[in-house]
């Protein structure tokens, strides 16, 4: 370490490796339970959580868990070890280091809870520190649009995930995932599949970035690169496609999954391998061609059949080890040559190798050559397309075509760059620190030992497939499986590949123009007219959706805010007693209609406090004096404090009768200040009050009807006698009004007081603002 | 305001409904009446006082600014809550520490985290209501100048 001249700073120097070492010892740790997992044990953790309600923090080891807790922990520790010299002299350093670490803690909890909610708990981690991670850069502008796009697009997936597995816990009464594949049935013929089905659909395909949700993931590589090649190469992206493989046992073996889930993929692997090969972007090209690796990932879930679940445990891992060493690999490029840019990078073999050996190897392995762990990838994804549920061709091709445009974008990468005249932005280029290279190179050879030797493999794929099939399944991997139909498949593959390689400067070239120039002019251009019109949009502009619905949303709210915050009390006031009303009388609708009791009779003063309150009540209607509507008010306080003093609630009735006193003495300060002229006789101003009338009586006939409900029906008396009964004898007071106001329901009390503390000082800080009263106020 | 009349009468009405108001806190446990009442009676005093003389000998005679009253008394309320908490077993159980209870008889004095609790609820009514009038009344009779400022401002 170099920059360790004092010991602080050799201090800070090997505080950066901590949490590498962390995770690798975690990765170690986990690597202890793989024989047990492949002898078909699972390892269950579990603390109860919420047991009434059958929620449980629960996590699991089973082989598709395992898979993913060791690609978490272990590219984690790499890629940690990495980001520790990439970010070195990086001020925000360790703020870097943390977030990922706080990531790699929610991603493994995400791959290892056993719990709905408990995976829903991590999903949400995982979302809000990979926000914190795309806009690490946080004095960029883009950088933060990025990420607040990311959130917006995970996070509302998100939302929808959570209410579809509680929809399938309600279902199936389990919120265990390990147990869910046991009510599959169940949960198809329960109604709710659809619904379950669609909610989860949209989760799973925001976060591992399906069409049409895919755009988030490339502008995602605002993104620093370690950050990069960890979250959108092996891990977060992948949370999508873990839980369709965690929930395949249980929401599989239907039409709709299986047309949903193919087609998505085909769609989204065909056209982001076309984006990726547009991309001058190395780090770009990279990102499409990982949401290809998601798109195939669920094109095989949805396929269906052994061979399709095996090539997706396969080709997951393939996938996670070429594509995290190749994004580090960009970094150093980038880092040490000072571009990433395609057109800017060439012969830098010689002064690279390093470098240029371990983009060789996973680029290899990317092509899908033998014999790297690429190669089998690939070949067992023909052989799930050939015998699965869905129709052979479509897979098949769809694999086909994608998996020709990543030999090019393999050789654009590991070749490309290295070969031919020198060309780089940095005069002197070298190969990086060792802790940049080792983490590429790791992951690389892996790439290669697990091709050479597959029975390693087998180790890891085979209780993975079992648990995505919910059975346990006969799992053979081999590098030569003969001559058979996948493998003329391959070489179709490579012979296509190679010329879309050579050709790929000029692809890029047209597709850059088709882009700029929209399909017709994309068509004249074929043609030889090289005239472009200026107006164009990109190809396959996705992201406008997501630009339109924010446009809608920030509309609606806005015309809302307008609507219902007008800054003006007397509109207020109105919306809320016309929604209470509405409220009221949807109620007693729904309830059954107005109730029809029989009304006892009532003792003559109380005809006649009630016609005082009713004169009252018109007065306040109809005057256009402030001291008469002043006075009125108190007049109608007064009757109803009259009316519960009449009744025996004589502690209610000397309230109310305070509050009045008090409200009549605080509106006659405060009318001192309103404008003189605000209750002109205008016909806007009859018309407000004709307004405020009707829903005044609106209010007083519906909370009349519901009054009138609820002595209707059977009243439970137990807390009723239960308080009687106890009042003198536990709480020692004879009030029984007063003895649940401080004692029974003490803890009602207290808020309110708070309330009404709250208020007071909220009232002192209005009044200390000083705001100037509005000028249109209602005249 | 300047009334003789008002004046003199506060004089002797203002401590009465002080008194009252202990009065009716005190009692409530058994009687009509409680903390929430009696903070209301307080306020309603010194609501009278404020428009007799004005808000400056209210907040002389409070000693203690209103606002930092009610939240005393939410702190007292709390205190109690955190009493029956100690000593039973639920936060606001009551406590009643001088009382005993022999044959369904109970001897002693009844006072108890209940007690405490009303005198939180009367110290946050009573500091709150009259918080909030003083400022309005602060308000209201600031010098003309400025009210003549506002009005035109609005006109």
């Amino acid at each position: 370490m170099a920059e360790a001249e004092s010991p602080a700073g050799r201090a800070a120097g090997v505080r950066r490796l901590v949490p590498a070492l962390l995770s690798a010892l975690a990765a170690w740790w986990f690597f202890g339970f793989v024989p047990a997992v492949h002898g078909g044990e699972t390892v269950f953790f579990v603390w109860d959580w919420a047991p009434q309600l059958g929620v449980s923090f629960a996590f699991a080891i089973d082989g598709l868990g395992l898979v993913f807790a060791l690609l978490v922990t272990g590219i984690g520790a790499l890629v940690l070890l990495y980001a520790a010299e990439y970010f070195r002299t990086h001020p925000q350093r360790d703020r870097l280091l943390v977030l990922l670490v706080l990531f790699e803690l929610s991603m493994l909890g995400l791959v290892l809870a056993d719990d709905a909610l408990t995976l829903f708990l991590f999903w949400e981690g995982t979302t809000v520190t990979s926000f914190l991670l795309i806009g690490f850069d946080h004095e960029k502008a883009e950088a933060r649009a990025k990420a607040v796009q990311a959130l917006i697009v995970t996070g509302l997936g998100g939302v929808a995930l959570l209410a579809g597995l509680l929809l399938a816990g309600q279902q199936t009464g389990t919120y265990r995932l390990s147990e869910l594949g046991d009510y599959a049935l169940t949960l198809r013929n329960g109604g709710m599949y659809q619904g379950v089905f669609w909610l989860v659909i949209l989760g799973c395909f925001t976060k591992s970035a399906q069409i049409p949700f895919h755009y988030w993931l490339p502008n995602a590589m605002a993104a620093p690169t370690p950050v990069s090649a960890y979250l959108h190469s092996a891990t977060m992206v992948k949370a999508g496609v873990y839980l369709l493989a965690r929930l395949s046992p249980a929401l599989s073996g239907t039409d709709l999954w299986m047309w949903t889930l193919t087609l998505t993929g085909a769609a989204t692997m065909v056209l982001s391998s076309i984006w990726a090969m547009r991309q001058s972007d190395l780090k770009l090209g990279l990102a499409y061609t990982t949401v290809m690796g998601l798109g195939a990932l669920t094109m095989m879930l949805g396929a269906g059949g052994e061979g399709a679940i095996l090539a997706f445990c396969v080709f997951l891992i393939v996938h996670a080890l070429y594509k995290a060493s190749l994004f580090l690999v960009i970094g150093i490029l980038d880092k040490k040559a000072g571009t990433r840019e395609a057109d800017g990078l060439s012969g830098l073999g010689r002064d690279m190798p390093l470098t240029w050996l371990v983009a060789l190897l996973a680029g290899a392995s990317m092509a899908g050559l033998p014999p790297f762990f690429g190669f089998i990838g690939k070949e067992a994804i023909y052989e799930g397309a050939l015998h699965g549920d869905a129709p052979a061709a479509l897979v098949a091709v769809a694999a086909l075509l994608a998996n020709a445009m990543m030999i090019a974008i393999a050789g654009a990468v590991a070749l490309t760059p290295f070969t031919g005249e020198f060309k780089a932005k940095k005069a002197a280029p070298t190969d990086a620190h060792l802790f940049m290279w080792a983490g590429p190179a790791a992951l690389a050879l892996l790439g290669l030992g697990f091709g050479l030797a597959p029975g390693a493999a087998e180790l890891l794929v085979a209780p993975m497939a079992a648990s995505v099939a919910g059975e346990a399944m006969d799992v053979h991997l081999h590098l030569f499986g003969g001559v058979n139909l996948p493998l003329a498949l391959s070489v179709v593959t490579f012979a296509l590949g190679y010329v879309l390689w050579r050709r790929l400067p000029r692809t890029r070239e047209s597709l850059a123009l088709l882009e700029a120039g929209g399909a017709r002019q994309g068509f004249r251009l074929l043609r030889g007219d090289r005239a472009l019109r200026p107006d164009a949009r990109p190809l396959g502009d996705f992201e406008r959706s997501y630009d339109v619905f924010l446009r809608v949303l920030t509309g609606l709210s806005r015309e809302t805010t307008a609507l219902l915050q007008s800054g003006y009390l007397p509109r207020y006031l109105r919306v809320t007693m016309a929604t209470m009303a509405g409220m009221t009388a949807a109620g007693l609708w729904v309830g059954g209609g107005w109730p029809s009791i029989e009304m006892g009779e009532a003792p003559g003063l109380m005809l006649l406090v009630v016609a005082l309150i009713a004169v009252a009540s018109l007065t306040l209607l109809m005057t256009a004096r402030r001291l008469l509507l002043i006075t009125s008010l108190g007049v109608v306080g007064a009757g109803v404090a009259l009316i519960f003093a009449l009744y025996g609630a004589i502690d209610v009735a000397i309230t109310q009768l305070m509050v009045e006193t008090l409200v009549v003495v605080i509106i006659a300060v405060a009318l001192l200040k309103l404008p003189r002229i605000a209750l002109a006789r205008t016909a806007a101003a009859q018309r407000a009050r004709l307004w405020n009338g009707a829903i005044g009586a609106a209010v007083g006939v519906a909370v009349t009807g519901a009054l009138m409900a609820v002595m209707d029906g059977e009243i439970d008396r137990s807390l009723t006698d239960y308080f009687e009964k106890a009042s003198a004898t536990i709480a020692f007071g004879r009030n029984i009004v007063n003895v649940i106001l401080v004692d029974f329901r003490a803890l009602d009390t207290m808020g309110e007081i708070a309330v009404v503390a709250i208020a007071g000082l909220s009232a002192l800080a209005l009044l200390a603002a000083r705001v100037r009263p509005m000028k249109d106020a209602e005249k | 305001m300047n009334s003789l009349i008002l004046s003199a009468a506060t004089r002797f009405l203002a401590p009465l409904m002080l008194a009252y108001s202990l009065f009716i806190l005190l009692r409530g446990h058994n009687e009509p009446g409680g903390g929430f009442i009696g903070g209301l009676v307080a306020a309603t005093a010194f609501a009278l006082y404020a428009k007799a003389e004005d808000t400056g000998a209210v907040r002389r005679a409070m000693r203690i600014a209103p606002e930092l009253l009610s939240m005393l008394g939410l702190g007292a309320a709390v205190m109690a809550g955190v009493w029956g908490w100690w000593e039973g077993d639920a936060f606001l159980e009551s406590v009643w520490p001088f009382l005993v209870v022999e044959d369904g008889k109970k001897e002693g004095l009844p006072v108890g985290s209940a007690l405490l609790f009303d005198v939180g609820v009367y110290m946050v009514v009573v500091g709150a209501v009259t918080a909030l009038f003083l400022a309005l009344e602060d308000d209201a009779s600031r010098s003309p100048d400025d009210e003549d400022a506002d009005q035109s401002g609005e006109r």
